[in-house]
This record gives C-alpha cells, sequence and structure tokens, in this order.
C-alpha cells in the first residue's frame, strides 16, 4: 500500500492538535511516574525479588493507597466507555443498572474481604487459588479457580484497549485504509504499560491511579455542571432520552430502549446488580488490590469510602443521556454508528480542546491502570497455581517474582493480539462470559471463608456445572437485530419466562450441584484434603504472626523478630 | 467455642509479637449484639437498592431528574454511611475482643 496517498486520518476526522497533544504530555507524564514508581517504598533488601513485593506492591498499602489503586482498578476506562454507551444506545436496564451494582458490592465487600485479607496475611496466599489450595488440599479445584481467573481476566484487559481506541479514534487517529497505522499508537501505548509494569508491579498503578482518579473526577464534575445548563436543564435532557428511547424502532417493532423499566424488566435490572456485585471481587484484580493493602480493616473502611465513585460513574451514566440531547454522532473509522465513541465524542465536541484532551486522557490512562493491574493478578496466578502448584514446586521468591514478571507480558501481548486481530465483538462476548465464570469461583472461594462443610469434589462439580449451563445459555441468547450468538447476558430461567441475569441462574445452580454433592460424597465417605488454616487465621489482624514466623519460632525460641 | 468472656491462659496474656502456637485464638469469644447491628444495616444497603418496583417511577422528579434516577444515586450516600456506621461497630468490638486475648497491650491504639 502506498503510504504517502494515506492520510492519517480520513477526511471526515482531523487530528485534533491540541486536544492530541494534552493527551500526549499527560501520557508522558504517567509513564514517568510509572517508572519512578519502583522505587516508591521499596524494601532495601529485597527489592522487587518476591510476588509480595512486585505483585502486592510490598503488602503494605494504606487507607488513601488503597481509594486510589481500587477506585482506578474497578472503575476500568471500558466502564467509563461502555456505561454511557449502554444509556445512549437501550437506556435504563443494560446502563443504569450499574448504579445499584456498585452500591450494594460494598456491603458485600464488607462483610466477604477482610476475612480473606486475614487468612492470606496468615498464610502469604498471593491469589484467590492460593486460598482455596491451602483451605481444601486439593490441585483440581486450585487450578479450577486459578484458570477461571486468567481466563476471565484475559478479555478484561483486552476491553482496556477498546477504551484507548476509542479515544484514539474520536482524536482523529487511525484510518480505515491502513489498519497498522490505526493500531500504532494503541501498540506504543502498551508497550510502554508493560515495560513500567515490569519493572515497578503494582506500584506503578497505584501511583498512577491517583493521576487518572483526579483528572476523570475534574472531568465528570465539570461536565455534569456544564452540559446540563448548556442543552437547557436536566429537564430537557431527560425530555430527549425519553422520546429516544421509547419511539418504536420499524425494524423489530419494539422500543429502542427502556426509560423506566417495566414490571417485565424488574428481574433483569436486579440480577444484573447483585450477579456483577457479587462476581467483581471474585476478579483476581480485586483481590490483588485487597490483599495489597497493609491491614485487615483497610479494606474495611475503604467499602464505606469507596462509593464515592460510584457516584461519579452514576453521572457519568447520565451524560450518555446528555449526548442523546446534544446530538452527539458516534461515526466510526468505517462510517458507521459505534456507540462507544458517545462519551469521548461529547468531550471534543461541547469543550475547548485543551480539556477535551484532559477528559480523553482521563479515559486512555483509566486504561493503563486496571489493564496494569489485570496483568499482575493473573501473571500472580499463573506463578502460583500452575507454574509452582504444577510445574515447579521448589521455586523460590525470587523465581516466583522472575516468572510472574514475564507472565504479565506475555498476557498483555496476548491482550494486543486479541484486539488488533480479532473483531472488538469478540473481546465483548469473552467478557460477557468471563463475567459468568468468574461468579463460579464464587462458592469455593466464599464458603471456604466461613466453612469446611462443602467436599473439595463436589465444589469441583459445582464449578463445572455452572459454567457449564452458563456458557450453553449465554450461547443462546441471539441478538434480535444481527442474529449474532452471544446477544446478551440476559435470558430466561429454564422453564419460564423470567428474564434474569444468566450468571445467578449458573450460581444457583452451581450451590445446588455443591451441596447435594457434599451430602452424597459424606455419606460415601470421600477423602477429604487436608486443610492448613484454622479458626484463629480468619480473624488474625496486622499484630498477630504469620504462620510461617509461628512455625519458625515456635517452639524452639519464645522472641523473634516476628513482624520485622 | 468457649463462653468465656476473658482468656484463661495459665501463663499470662501471650503478647501480640511473640509468635505462638498456630492454634490459640487471635481473638476473644464475640458479643453477638455488635454483629447483628452490622448486619441488619449491611442487608438494608443490599436489600433496599435491589428493590426495583419500589423506584421504577417518573415522578416525583429532582431538578427535572426522574425519581428512578436520582433515588438510586441518593442510596450510594446511604450506603456508605450504613457501612460507615456498621465499620465503627465492629471494629470496636474487634479491638475489645483482641485486647482481651493480649492482655490489653494494644488499648491505648488508635488507628
Amino acid at each position: 500500500m502506498n503510504a504517502m496517498s494515506v492520510p492519517v486520518a480520513t477526511p471526515d476526522r482531523p487530528v485534533n492538535g491540541v486536544a492530541f497533544t494534552v493527551v500526549i504530555v499527560l501520557f508522558l507524564v504517567v509513564a514517568v511516574v510509572g517508572f519512578l514508581a519502583a522505587r516508591w517504598r521499596a524494601g532495601e533488601k529485597s527489592g522487587l525479588h518476591s510476588l509480595d513485593e512486585w505483585g502486592l506492591g510490598g503488602r503494605g498499602f494504606g487507607t488513601w493507597v488503597t481509594w486510589f489503586l481500587l477506585g482506578g482498578d474497578l472503575y476500568t476506562a471500558y466502564t467509563f466507555v461502555a456505561v454511557p454507551a449502554a444509556m445512549w444506545a437501550t437506556g435504563a436496564v443494560s446502563g443504569f443498572f450499574a448504579v445499584p451494582y456498585t452500591i450494594v458490592l460494598y456491603p458485600i465487600v464488607f462483610v466477604l474481604m477482610s476475612r480473606l485479607w486475614s487468612v492470606s496475611h496468615r498464610h502469604g496466599f498471593v491469589t484467590p487459588a492460593d486460598f482455596v489450595g491451602g483451605r481444601y488440599g486439593s490441585r483440581v479445584l486450585t487450578v479450577a479457580v486459578a484458570v477461571t481467573g486468567i481466563v476471565a481476566t484475559m478479555p478484561y484487559i483486552a476491553l482496556q484497549l477498546v477504551g484507548i481506541k476509542a479515544v484514539l479514534t474520536v482524536l482523529g487517529l487511525g484510518s480505515a485504509e491502513n489498519a497498522l497505522l490505526t493500531d500504532l499508537p494503541l501498540i506504543v501505548a502498551f508497550v510502554v504499560l508493560a515495560a513500567y509494569t515490569y519493572t515497578s508491579g503494582l506500584r506503578a498503578p497505584a501511583l498512577i491511579a491517583v493521576v487518572k482518579d483526579l483528572l476523570i473526577y475534574l472531568a465528570v464534575i465539570v461536565a455534569v455542571i456544564y452540559l446540563p445548563i448548556k442543552f437547557g436543564g436536566w429537564d430537557s435532557i431527560f425530555g430527549a432520552a425519553q422520546q429516544k428511547l421509547t419511539a418504536v424502532s420499524p425494524a423489530t417493532g419494539k422500543p429502542a430502549g427502556v426509560f423506566i423499566p417495566g414490571a417485565s424488566s424488574y428481574s433483569a435490572y436486579w440480577t444484573l446488580a447483585l450477579g456483577s456485585a457479587l462476581a467483581l471481587f471474585m476478579y483476581p484484580h480485586s483481590i490483588t488490590g485487597v490483599l495489597a493493602t497493609k491491614s485487615r480493616n483497610t479494606i474495611r473502611k475503604n467499602a464505606a469510602v469507596l462509593p464515592l465513585y460510584s457516584l461519579m460513574l452514576g453521572f457519568l451514566a447520565l451524560l450518555g443521556y446528555v449526548a442523546i440531547s446534544a446530538g452527539t454522532k458516534p461515526i466510526d473509522l468505517n462510517g458507521t454508528v459505534n456507540p462507544q465513541l458517545v462519551v469521548p465524542q461529547l468531550f471534543l465536541d461541547h469543550f475547548p480542546a485543551w480539556f477535551a484532551g484532559i477528559a480523553l486522557a482521563a479515559i486512555a490512562i483509566g486504561a493503563l491502570v486496571p489493564a496494569a493491574i489485570m496483568s499482575i493478578a493473573a501473571a500472580n496466578l499463573f506463578t502460583r497455581n500452575i507454574y509452582r502448584d504444577l510445574i515447579r514446586p521448589t521455586a523460590d521468591p525470587r523465581q516466583e517474582a522472575k516468572v510472574s514478571k514475564i507472565a504479565s507480558l506475555v498476557v498483555k501481548f496476548g491482550a494486543l493480539v486479541f484486539v488488533i486481530g480479532m473483531d472488538q465483538s469478540a473481546a465483548i462476548n469473552m467478557q460477557l462470559l468471563g463475567g459468568i465464570w468468574i461468579l463460579q469461583t464464587f462458592p469455593a472461594i466464599v464458603a471456604g471463608l466461613y466453612t469446611r462443610w462443602f467436599h473439595r469434589w463436589a465444589l469441583f462439580a459445582g464449578w463445572a456445572a455452572g459454567i457449564l449451563y452458563g456458557t450453553i445459555a449465554a450461547y443462546n441468547v441471539v441478538n434480535p437485530a444481527t442474529k449474532a450468538h452471544f446477544g446478551g447476558s440476559v435470558a430466561a430461567i429454564p422453564g419460564t419466562d423470567i428474564q434474569v441475569y444468566i450468571a445467578i441462574v449458573a450460581f444457583v445452580i452451581n450451590i445446588l450441584v455443591a451441596v447435594i454433592l457434599t451430602l452424597v460424597f459424606r455419606a460415601m465417605k470421600m477423602a477429604d484434603g487436608r486443610d492448613i488454616t484454622r479458626e484463629s487465621d480468619y480473624g488474625a489482624d496486622e499484630h498477630d504472626p504469620k504462620v510461617a514466623e509461628i512455625e519458625r519460632a515456635y517452639p524452639l525460641s519464645e522472641s523473634g523478630d516476628a513482624l520485622g | 467455642m468457649s463462653s468465656a468472656d476473658m482468656p484463661t491462659s495459665p501463663e499470662g496474656p501471650a503478647r501480640p509479637d511473640v509468635p505462638t502456637d498456630h492454634d490459640m485464638p487471635t481473638r476473644s469469644p464475640a458479643k453477638p449484639a455488635p454483629y447483628v447491628i452490622a448486619g441488619i444495616l449491611l442487608a438494608i444497603a443490599i436489600v433496599v437498592p435491589l428493590f426495583v418496583p419500589s423506584y421504577s417511577s417518573d415522578s416525583p422528579r429532582l431538578a427535572g431528574i426522574p425519581f428512578f434516577y436520582w433515588y438510586q444515586m441518593l442510596w450510594v450516600p446511604i450506603t456508605a454511611g450504613l457501612v460507615g456506621i456498621s465499620y465503627q461497630v465492629v471494629v470496636r468490638e474487634d479491638r475489645r475482643r483482641r485486647d482481651a486475648i493480649r492482655g490489653g497491650v494494644g488499648q491505648g491504639e488508635v488507628r
């Protein structure tokens, strides 16, 4: 192809020089922060040569750092792009459920996560699968949890790239004719990300998250005050949204979307919110954020202050309606309508170029933070539960850190290939499945925090049944317009016409199988695995010694630098 | 679990920085009341925002925003408050249980 004749952008999308410069500058600032993060609170003796240091930031993050880290980790760039996009396209049920989802999330986190923190602190667990292994002594169950975590995380990373891509497209980078040129900025961004994640580990996203969160709060607060004034107040914005969403589409004979859910959508709405909330902290990247905190109560305190992000997400969702009222046209490079461009386009259309640049940079950087944490979390799972447990049981901390660093590169490269090589909808479908799958690890992880009643093989069978049902049910959802499979995450409960989130039905099947088979296996007196945890572990705090220290010091010596 | 509120260790209370046997409890037995209170508050924060029929209506609007939208966003600060109260209640009981087992070593400690 003749490079000279290919413009940097299609003629209708000129490169916005000012906004682009702002994005580049902020990206460079973030890259410098990412590399410098290696020296932040680094242990002088050990460097970053263990998973505790590289993969969990030294296990010493306090309330503030955790607030920024988890805020950047859970409220991802894809959320910022996809939630308003869903509001713009189909309204409340597929978009605004994110608000109750991120409300009910925090009571659940409050109850569960401090117990997981305590037992992990006592035993040095780095991943959720480490805990399952320690609790049930079942290699099969451990690997099932680890593989589910890795597989569910990969498309999630890919979607962060989709978020960056939306920003780059709106900025005017890329062309319909030259795919390589389109993807080049994305590749550069990801190589830089991979480099500082490799050198700094979890410290890099923790510091960058501070920059990202401040930028995104600034952008959303300004937009939510300024735009409604510009477009005649919320009254007329909601008027425009209601008109668009309740208009009957000639193609399907149904309304375009849902403005306020009717009785038939109630079950879909609340099961989507609850199922997503139960699933979110089963994702390895969320648990990485929890285990990186320095005390048992850090995560509980954060459960009370993290909801501020949910408020921001709610307003961001409403920007989807603002875009309806503003008549935003999210036209992709190939001329089709792409709802995911709605929010970046809205900022570019109605703000000075420099401020739009800040908002777009916030979204792009917002993709880098979770992408880094997710790749670290997936790499830790691979290292601890596949490499160490299955391949090389004698691996020392230094080797583990080395393997994990390389695995994080592989994971990111895989996500990049996924987004560049495959259709974008493949990543979205996989992410949809990932949400269903990850919830199937809930019984093994959460029940284990409270009881050893469940049999390990019953939990495994429940997991398998849930995954099987969820995958088949999701495949059978056909998009009415395009006739494609994996058309959504809501389906009727088998034998009824009550529409619910597929993950919830799979979850119920999972638990039923686990309960019934536990009774059967116990009656058969099938062998139970070894449990290395004790009741005391689940309430331990940061002042209680770790088990390794107890074993080293007792009964030979009565003192020792347990908390060194 | 023993029903005693105070630990009855023959050698006296263990110091928190001295490693002890793995089976040694890290906290003394719980009083149920704080956990029941926190449980109720957290259950409210989960169940009420998921009860869709209670808020699926357009009116009353607030500054032009339909009830459905502003009511759910109102629950964000309410949940934060309920979780915050639960935190105070649970952490206080937690501290009492630890102090009881550590012989009051960490009593003056406020975090």
